[in-house]
């Protein structure tokens, strides 16, 4: 419209508030060539984020600590990945004001590529939780709707994206804590292979199964953020040689995507469904062939996936004792220590048999369950989360329940594959996920299929509706 | 791994070393003891003649030089400590008398 463009044009402080919008809706692809094509400025860029940071963290809660930058691409970095001379606290009370000594391979690797880092983001105390509500700093908000979880346990990671606090983020991921929060916001999440990206650096949860990777605003910077990333590194001895190659397929023609029908029973919210149906009919419609398959180990695989974690868990916080760093056991927040017991006990003489070892069994029938599955299939798709983000306080007192959240993200990350989550739709208003799982080291297959589905869709355009605090100068710009 | 499977608080949180207050001890007992109602399901599960899974890589002894390499400097390592001495941690006592 012309005419509304003259009349911005003559309003320079509008114009320059509208820049600024602009700016922070910028996918990272879109960012790298608006820097290079001198449309804009880093320090612009920098000022742009921390400024909507300003105005929107106070209520969202997505941020820890930030430190505005002059120069880079501004990232979120999930607040358990070592930058140095930056605080790391786990979002937990025992690791409060605790500076990290080094950097994070991943770190190292995106400073490489001209990124800087605008803050450490909010998470569920050491990755453990799927709402959001376990850090020990408040819990975060949804900003399609503040009374609304956002998903963990890369949840500030995942909430700073969808609020353009941020170009892209780091998370996460070992049962879903990457793919579910992007679900639940309405963004991208990839977990890499397990093995495909170091974990150097990020504080081990399980370590059999914690992997690092992207939450952005389109499939295109998820796929970059990874070839950045990923890689060998003699700090990780699980990171793998090969390295990631990208083929960007150009159409879905001859593509078989597999449906597995245990992942459309009892519990997938109806309004859920229906969204994930119409977005596998989309993914015909640009040429793929569906084929129904089934993982019959499914309803074993949380049980499984809690007796590995809380294993490892119990392990791996071992260190904390209170001597080279952090505080006292006691500062451990209740689902560390729910974990912790667990995990002891599962490991305890009498039960480690029955438990730990019987677990570690299941595991492998549910690895050979994708094996056999993928024999007859490029991908798998279906729903990452079952229902939508609930409501703030409705699971955290039942920690059952709110472990069967993460039921349809759990199978593949004991199997090691990779998996995204694109946004395919709304149901009560509310973002979904469509959740791309792919074969042992096959990325590039399920971004790919997030790519043309995106570009054939447009779900990652819509953004959260933001009320953003009166300006101080009596609203003059505002528009 | 029969159904009455009772989860023993005080001797885990003593195996944890995890000091636990009473009240949590309490509600410790109850949502462990329905949590581990729910993973006795895996006993269902067939695994006869099946090899556990421990890991996912096709990584094989990983292995590097055993030359020194840069680490932390004394006062990085130190940094994040509430108790040092003479540069070095303070840790507990292994003896009573210390």
């Amino acid at each position: 419209m012309p005419c509304a463009l003259a009349s911005l044009g003559a309003r320079v402080r509008n114009d320059i508030f509208i820049n600024m919008n602009n700016l922070t809706a910028l996918s990272l692809t879109e960012t790298i060539e608006g820097l290079g094509k001198k449309e804009f400025s880093e320090a612009g860029l920098n000022q742009a984020y921390g400024e909507r940071i300003k105005k929107l963290n106070p209520d969202l809660n997505a941020f820890l600590e930030v430190k505005e930058n002059k120069s880079g691409i501004p990232a979120g970095i999930k607040d358990l990945i070592a930058v140095k001379g930056r605080q790391m606290t786990c979002g937990s009370k025992i690791l409060e004001g605790y500076i990290a000594p080094y950097n994070a391979t991943v770190i190292d690797k995106l400073k490489e590529n001209n990124i800087s880092f605008i803050g450490k983001t909010n998470l569920d105390e050491f990755a453990m939780g799927s709402s959001g509500e376990n850090s020990a700093y408040g819990s975060v908000k949804n900003p399609w709707d503040k009374n609304k979880v956002p998903g963990g346990s890369s949840s500030g990671s995942a909430v700073a994206v969808a609020a353009d606090l941020c170009t892209f983020a780091l998370g996460t991921d070992t049962g879903g804590s990457i793919r579910q929060p992007a679900s639940l916001c309405g963004v991208v999440g990839l977990k890499p292979s397990y093995g495909r990206v170091s974990r150097y650096g990020a504080q081990a949860m399980a370590s059999s199964l914690d992997q690092i990777g992207p939450i952005t605003k389109t499939v295109a910077d998820a796929r970059k953020v990874l070839e950045w990333i990923s890689g060998p590194d003699a700090y990780d001895s699980n990171a793998v040689s090969a390295s990631f190659k990208s083929t960007n397929r150009k159409d879905l023609k001859g593509l078989r995507v597999g449906i597995p029908k245990e992942y459309f029973g009892k519990g997938l919210d109806a309004g859920v469904e229906k969204v994930i149906k119409v977005a596998i009919k989309k993914l015909e419609d640009l040429g793929a062939t569906t084929v129904e398959v089934s993982l019959p180990h499914t309803q074993y695989a949380l049980a499984t996936y809690y007796l590995i974690i809380t294993s490892e868990i119990s392990s791996n916080l071992a260190r904390y004792d209170g001597i080279r760093f952090g505080s006292t056991r006691d500062k451990f927040g209740a689902e560390p220590k729910r974990r912790i017991m667990l995990g002891t006990f599962a490991l305890s003489a009498g039960y480690f048999d029955d438990y730990f070892i019987k677990a570690a069994k299941v595991r492998t029938l549910v690895k050979q369950d994708f094996e056999k599955a993928f024999e007859g299939c490029n991908v798998i798709t279906g729903p990452v989360s079952p229902t939508v983000a609930w409501n703030l306080g409705e699971k955290i007192s039942d920690p059952l329940t709110m472990y069967l959240s993460d039921v349809y993200t759990i199978p593949a990350s004991l199997a090691g594959i990779p998996g995204l989550s694109v946004p395919c739709g709304f149901s009560q208003d509310l973002p979904v996920g469509l959740q791309i799982l792919g074969k042992y080291l096959d990325e590039d297959t399920i971004l790919s299929v997030g790519e043309l589905y995106e570009q054939a869709t447009n779900w990652n355009k819509q953004k959260p509706r933001l009320q953003t605090p009166e300006r101080s100068d009596g609203g003059q710009a505002k528009l | 791994m029969a159904k009455s499977t009772k989860i023993d608080i005080d001797h885990v949180s003593k195996l944890a070393n995890l000091p636990l207050p009473d009240e949590q001890k309490r509600i410790f007992a109850s949502q462990l003891t329905k949590i581990l109602d729910y993973i006795e399901k895996i006993e269902k599960a067939d695994t006869k003649n099946v090899e556990p899974t421990f890991n996912v890589t096709p990584n094989k002894n990983v292995t590097r030089k055993d030359t020194a390499g840069t680490c932390l400097t004394q006062d990085e390592a130190l940094q994040n400590s509430k108790n040092t001495k003479n540069g070095q941690f303070v840790t507990k006592g292994v003896f009573k008398s210390e």
